[in-house]
C-alpha cells in the first residue's frame, strides 16, 4: 500500500478539456508535463472519450489520472488531476466551470452557442485555473470578472465613440513614445 | 450576450462551426487589420480568438509568424475595448513561449495592473508574470507587494499565484513578500486565504518550526475556506509524516476535529489524511472510516467513489475496521458508475468470508467487460490476494481468471492475470496442471513477448515434473514454428528441459532440437546447438549445470570484468569466480498498489545495491588490491535512533578481507566533526590493517568512513567474531545559524554498540531453480552431516526462518514455506561461500517436543562444510 503522504501543494488540476460527441477537442489546456506532445494529448483524449461518452457516471480512473467530466447534449466537459487529488476539489472546478459557462450562455449549453463565443470561454477557464492552481469556484464571481459585454450599444453610435477614443488614444501613445 | 459575427465571418465559417477548416496562414494574414486605424474591436477580437483557437487545437507556430502577430497584436492595447484588452492578455500568455521579444508589453501590462479598472488589473498581473524574468521581477516588485494586499479579492489572488508560479524561478525575491502574504491570509475572501496559505507554505515548507506555528495560528483563528482547510490538513500530516509525531499531537487532533467540518471536501480530506497514516491504529481508523461510511450513500457519484476508493485502501491493511461499511458496499456493488461499483466488490472480497467469495465472483464476472484496464487490475490483484487467504478457493478464482485472460485486455492486465495465476500454482500444488493448461491456452494466442517468455520459462521449470510432461511439449514446439525470435529462444530452453529431466522424452526432444538448429535467428540456433549437444553427453552433472541452473552472477559485475579482460590481455583464461555474484532474488514484494500511474514510468534496470557499493568502495585507492566485492550485509545499527550520532554499519566481504563502512550521521546543529574514523577492537584473530577516516561531517550530512580487516588466513574455519567500536573524532563547535565553526577543535570519542562478524556474512545467497540436480551436480565427496535438537524452537515455521537467517543462505523449491498441520520438513538452503565455493544445505526437520534437526552439507571446498557445520553447532 502506498502510504505516500502528498507533498501539499496548490497546484491541483492537470488539464481541463472540453470534447464535441465525436470526441474532437473543443478545448484543451494541459497545465503539466504529463502528455507533453500534441499526438500524446490527443491519444489521452481518444482514451478519455472513448471510455466516457457513453455513461454518465461524473467519475472515472484512466492512465493513472482521476477523471471527473460532465455531459450536456453534445458537449463534454473534463477535468483531470492526479490520482492522488482529492475528487471533490476536481469536481469543484467542473461544476464551476460548467454553471459558468451555462450563466453566459444562457442554460445553452451546447456546441453552436459556445463554438460562438468561443473567447468568453476562454476567458472563463482562464479565470477558473491559472496553471493548475484553482483560482475561483465561484461561477457568480467568475462570471463577473468575465464581464462580457453584450451587443446593447448601438454599432454606429459606437464606432463613432470608438474613433474619438482611438483618435484619443493615438495621440496619448505617441505621446508616450 | 450571444454575439453575432460581421456578416462575411457568418458565412466564411462552413455552416455551424465558423472555426472549421481555420487556416494559420489565413488567420495570420487576416491579423494585418491590427495595423488599420480606427482598430475595429469586434473584428480583431474575432481574430484574436481564431489564434488562440488554433494555439489551442495544437496548431504549431513558427517563432516568425508568431513574433509577427504578437507585434500586431501589441497595438490593440491602443483600444479600450475590455473584451479585446482581455483577450490581448490572453494571447500574451499563450506566445510567451513562441514568440521573441515578449517583455516589450511589459510597460502597458504594468499601467493595467496598477490603473483603475478592476477587470484589468488581475488578469494584467497574471499576464505579466508570466513574461517576467528574474531580473525584471525586481522591477515590478513594489507593485507586487501592493497587489497581494489590494482589497480586490481577483488582484489579491492574482498576484497571490502568480508570485507561487515565479517561487521556483526566483525564490529570492518572492521570499520578500512573506509580510504581504501573510497580510493576504487573514483576507475575508476565501479564495485569498487559500492562496495566500499555499504560498506562505511554499516560502517556509524547508522551515519546519515556521510551518508550525504557521499551522497553529490558522488552526486557531480559523480560516472559512475549504481549500485552505484541505491545504492545512496535508500540512499537518506531512509534519506528523516528518516528525514520527504520536498521534496524541494536536496536529493529529487538527485533522480529526476537520472530520466535523461542514464540507464534505475537508471531511473526505481529513479521512482520506488519516487513512494513508503509516501505523495507524484501528481505534483511530474508526471515526475516519465511519464518514466514509456515511459518503457511500451519497447521491454525488464522485463523492461515492472517492470514499469506496479510500475505504479499498483501509481493507488492505485492516480488513477488519472496514468490516462495519459490509452492508454500505453491498448496496454499491450494483452502482450504475462500474468504477464504484468494482472498488466496492474488490473491498468486498478483501473484507468479506470465505462463503461470499463464489456470490461476489459471480457479480463481478457480470460487468468485468465493462471496466477500464486500471480497475480489471484492481480485480486480479484482489483475487490474488484473496487466494492467499482462502486457498481453498483456488478452482473457483483459476476458472475466473482463466476466462480474464480471453478477454480482450492491455499489457499490464494481462500481466496482472499471468503473475496472479502464477503465484497460485505456486501456493498450491494441486491446482499445477489446471493453471499450467489455462497458461499454455493463453500463450497460443499472446502478442505480449515479455508474457509468452515468461509462461515459457515457468513451463520449461514446472512442466518436467508434472505426471504426464509430454503434452506440454507441443505447445511449447508450436510458439518455435510461429513466433518472434524472443519466444522462440525462451522455447527452445524450454524443451532442453524437457529433455534433461525425462529420458523417455529425450529422443523426440532431440528430434525438434535439430530442426530448430535451423532456425533463421542467431540466438535461437546458438541455443538449440549448444542444448543439443549437452543433452547428447547424458550427464546429470552437465544438465545441471547448463540447463537447470544458469549463471548466478550479476549482469553488470560480469560485464564490467569482461571488459576489463578485453583491456589486459593475459595468458590465463577468464575466471568465472571473479565475478561478483548477483545478489538474490529477493521475493518479488506483494506490493498491493492502488491503481497509480505505475503502467507509466520506465522500468529502469536500476544497477542493484551491491554494484552501487562496488563502485563506491573501488574509488577508493586503499582497497583497490582486493579483488572483487563478494558480499554486503544489511546496514546494522550501531547507536539508539535518537542519540548525537547516527552510525549504521555495512559489512563488505572481499576473499581475504573485510571492509567495514560506517555510516555517519551529526544530529548536533552546533557541531562539525573531522577526521571521523571508527576504531575496532576484534576479539579473534582478525588483523586491522587500515581506516580511512570521513574528513568532515557538518550536521545532518550524513558520511562515510571505512576500515579494512584481513580474515585470519591460518584458520579458514573462524569466521565469526565480535568488534567493540569507538569512534574518535576532532570536535569544532559551531554557530548553529550560520554553521561557521571555531578555528580550533578538541579531541574526542563515542562508544558504539559490539558489531558482530558471523557466518552469513560469508555467504551469498543464490537461488537454484533446481535443487535436486544441483545436489546431484556437486556431489557427495565433501558431504558431511550432523543431527542436533533444536529445544528452545515450538514450531517448524520458525525452525526454518532461524535457520534462513542464521546462515544467510537461499532458500529453493519454495521449501520456506512450511505446509500446515505437518510434522516433519525438509529445507533446501543454497548459497556461494566466500571465494566461490558453491555449499548446498539439506536441513530435515521433525517436530516432537522441540525441533530435531538432521544437517547435510555438500561444498565444493571441504573447509567450508566444516565452517556450517561448527557454525551450527
Amino acid at each position: 500500500m502506498d502510504t505516500l503522504i502528498l507533498e501539499p501543494s496548490l497546484y491541483t488540476v492537470k488539464a481541463v478539456l472540453i470534447m464535441d460527441n465525436d470526441g474532437e477537442r473543443m478545448y484543451a489546456k494541459y497545465y503539466d508535463d504529463t502528455y507533453p506532445t500534441v499526438k500524446e494529448q490527443k491519444a489521452f483524449e481518444k482514451n478519455i472519450f472513448n471510455k466516457t461518452h457513453r455513461t454518465d457516471s461524473e467519475i472515472a480512473l484512466l492512465e493513472g489520472l482521476t477523471v471527473v467530466y460532465k455531459s450536456n447534449i453534445d458537449l463534454y466537459f473534463y477535468v483531470i488531476g492526479s490520482s492522488h487529488e482529492n475528487e471533490l476539489m476536481l469536481m469543484s472546478v467542473l461544476n464551476c466551470l460548467f454553471d459558468s459557462l451555462s450563466q453566459m450562455l444562457r442554460k445553452n449549453v451546447e456546441k453552436r452557442a459556445l463554438l460562438e463565443n468561443m473567447e468568453g470561454l476562454f476567458l472563463a477557464v482562464d479565470e477558473i485555473v491559472d496553471g493548475g492552481v484553482i483560482l475561483e469556484s465561484d461561477p457568480q464571481q467568475v462570471v463577473h470578472r468575465v464581464a462580457l459585454r453584450g451587443d446593447d450599444v448601438p454599432l454606429t453610435e459606437q464606432t463613432v465613440t470608438q474613433v474619438l477614443q482611438s483618435a484619443k488614444e493615438q495621440i496619448k501613445w505617441s505621446l508616450l513614445r | 450576450m450571444i454575439k453575432k459575427f460581421d456578416k462575411k465571418d457568418e458565412e466564411s465559417g462552413s455552416g455551424s462551426n465558423p472555426f472549421q477548416h481555420l487556416e494559420k496562414s489565413a488567420v495570420l494574414q487576416e491579423a494585418r487589420i491590427f495595423n488599420e486605424t480606427p482598430i475595429n474591436p469586434r473584428r480583431c477580437l474575432h481574430i484574436l480568438t481564431k489564434i488562440i483557437y488554433l494555439l489551442n487545437q495544437g496548431e504549431h507556430f513558427g517563432t516568425t509568424e508568431a513574433t509577427e502577430a504578437f507585434f500586431a497584436m501589441t497595438r490593440l492595447f491602443q483600444s479600450n475595448d475590455q473584451t479585446l484588452r482581455r483577450m490581448c492578455y490572453l494571447t500574451i500568455k499563450e506566445m510567451a513561449n513562441i514568440s521573441e521579444d515578449v517583455i516589450i508589453v511589459t510597460s502597458s501590462l504594468t499601467k493595467d495592473m496598477t490603473g483603475k479598472e478592476d477587470v484589468y488589473r488581475g488578469p494584467a498581473i497574471r499576464a505579466l508574470c508570466r513574461i517576467t524574468d528574474t531580473t525584471m521581477l525586481q522591477a515590478i516588485e513594489r507593485y507586487m507587494k501592493q497587489a497581494i494586499v489590494d482589497k480586490v479579492p481577483s488582484v489579491s489572488s492574482s498576484a497571490l499565484v502568480s508570485s507561487l508560479h515565479m517561487v521556483k524561478m526566483s525564490f529570492d525575491v518572492v521570499k520578500r513578500w512573506v509580510n504581504e502574504a501573510q497580510e493576504a491570509a487573514s483576507s475575508d475572501n476565501i479564495m485569498v486565504q487559500y492562496h495566500a496559505l499555499g504560498l506562505l507554505y511554499h516560502l517556509r515548507k524547508n522551515d519546519r518550526l515556521a510551518v508550525t506555528k504557521m499551522l497553529n495560528k490558522f488552526t486557531k483563528s480559523g480560516l472559512k475556506s475549504p481549500f485552505a482547510y484541505c491545504m492545512m490538513i496535508r500540512i499537518a500530516s506531512k509534519l506528523l509524516e516528518e516528525t514520527e509525531g504520536g498521534h496524541d499531537s494536536p496536529l493529529f487532533d487538527f485533522i480529526e476535529s476537520c472530520l466535523r467540518n461542514k464540507h464534505e471536501m475537508v471531511v473526505y480530506e481529513a479521512a482520506s489524511a488519516i487513512v494513508h497514516m503509516p501505523n495507524c491504529t484501528a481505534r483511530e481508523l474508526a471515526p475516519a472510516v465511519s464518514v466514509l461510511q456515511l459518503f457511500c450513500s451519497s447521491p454525488k457519484a464522485a463523492l461515492r467513489y472517492a470514499a469506496v476508493r479510500t475505504l479499498n485502501k483501509v481493507a488492505m491493511k485492516h480488513p477488519s475496521a472496514v468490516t462495519a461499511c459490509n452492508l454500505d458496499l453491498e448496496n454499491l456493488i450494483t452502482d450504475s458508475n462500474r468504477s464504484i461499483a468494482t472498488l466496492a466488490i474488490t473491498t468486498l472480497l478483501k473484507t468479506g468470508s470465505e462463503s461470499s467469495v463464489d456470490r461476489l465472483m459471480k457479480q463481478i464476472s457480470s460487468f468485468v467487460s465493462e471496466i477500464s484496464d486500471e480497475f480489471k487490475v484492481v480485480v486480479v490483484q484482489a483475487i490474488s490476494a484473496l487466494c492467499q487467504k482462502y486457498p481453498r478457493k483456488h478452482s473457483v478464482m483459476m476458472n475466473f481468471l482463466s476466462n480474464m485472460l480471453r478477454d480482450d485486455g492491455g499489457f499490464e492486465y494481462k500481466r496482472a492475470i499471468v503473475d496472479c495465476i502464477i503465484s497460485i500454482i505456486e501456493e498450491n500444488p494441486e491446482s499445477k496442471e489446471t493453471g499450467l493448461a489455462h497458461l499454455c491456452e493463453f500463450i497460443e494466442d499472446c502478442e505480449h513477448t515479455v508474457l509468452a517468455t515468461k509462461i515459457l520459462h515457468l513451463l520449461g521449470k514446472e512442466g518436467p515434473r508434472t505426471p504426464t510432461p509430454s503434452k506440454y511439449i507441443r505447445f511449447i514446439f508450436n510458439r518455435v514454428v510461429l513466433e518472434s525470435e524472443a519466444v522462440r529462444a525462451a522455447a527452445v530452453s524450454a524443451l532442453a528441459k524437457f529433455g534433461a529431466q525425462n529420458d523417455d522424452l529425450l529422443p523426440s526432444v532431440l528430434v525438434l532440437m535439430k530442426r530448430c538448429m535451423m532456425d533463421s535467428d542467431d540466438e535461437v540456433r546458438d541455443r538449440a546447438t549448444f542444448y543439443m549437444n549437452v543433452l547428447q553427453q547424458k550427464q546429470k552433472a552437465l544438465n545441471a549445470a547448463y540447463i537447470f541452473n544458469g549463471l548466478s552472477v550479476s549482469v553488470p559485475g560480469l560485464e564490467k570484468s569482461l571488459h576489463q579482460y578485453t583491456l589486459e590481455p593475459s595468458e590465463k583464461p577468464f575466471d568465472m569466480k571473479t565475478v561478483p555474484l548477483a545478489t538474490a532474488p529477493i521475493t518479488e514484494q506483494k506490493t498491493e498498489i492502488a491503481p497509480v500511474a505505475t503502467s507509466k514510468l520506465p522500468e529502469k534496470l536500476a544497477p542493484c545495491r551491491q554494484d552501487i557499493y562496488q563502485e563506491q568502495l573501488a574509488a577508493i585507492p586503499e582497497f583497490q588490491a582486493l579483488g572483487p566485492l563478494f558480499k554486503s550485509s544489511e546496514p546494522v545499527q550501531l547507536t539508539e535512533a535518537e542519540t548525537e550520532y547516527v552510525v549504521r554499519c555495512i559489512k563488505h566481504a572481499f576473499t581475504n578481507h573485510m571492509i567495514f563502512q560506517f555510516d555517519c550521521t551529526n544530529t548536533l546543529n552546533d557541531q562539525l566533526l573531522q577526521r571521523v574514523l571508527v576504531q575496532m577492537e576484534p576479539s579473534e584473530a582478525y588483523e586491522v590493517l587500515n581506516y580511512v577516516p570521513a574528513p568532515s561531517l557538518p550536521y545532518s550530512q550524513p558520511g562515510s568512513c571505512y576500515s579494512l580487516v584481513r580474515l585470519p588466513e591460518d584458520d579458514p574455519t573462524a569466521v565469526s567474531c565480535t568488534f567493540s567500536c569507538t569512534m574518535k573524532y576532532l570536535v569544532r563547535d559551531c554557530d548553529p545559524n550560520t554553521g561557521e565553526p571555531d578555528d580550533d577543535g578538541y579531541d574526542d570519542e563515542y562508544v558504539l554498540e559490539d558489531l558482530e562478524v558471523t557466518v552469513a556474512d560469508h555467504i551469498q545467497k543464490v537461488l537454484k531453480p533446481n535443487f535436486g540436480a544441483a545436489w546431484d551436480e556437486i556431489g557427495d565427496d565433501n558431504e558431511k552431516e550432523e543431527t542436533f535438537a533444536l529445544a528452545t524452537v515450538r514450531t517448524l515455521d520458525e525452525a526454518v526462518n532461524n535457520i534462513i537467517s542464521f546462515l544467510g543462505m537461499q532458500p529453493c523449491e519454495r521449501s520456506d514455506k512450511v505446509p500446515e498441520n505437518k510434522n516433519s520438513h525438509v529445507l533446501f538452503l543454497a548459497g556461494v561461500f566466500r571465494g566461490g565455493h558453491d555449499v548446498l544445505v539439506r536441513a530435515r526437520l521433525a517436530l516432537a517436543d522441540g525441533v530435531t534437526m538432521q544437517v547435510t552439507v555438500r561444498s565444493t571446498d571441504e573447509n567450508v562444510v566444516d565452517v556450517i557445520l561448527a557454525s551450527v553447532g
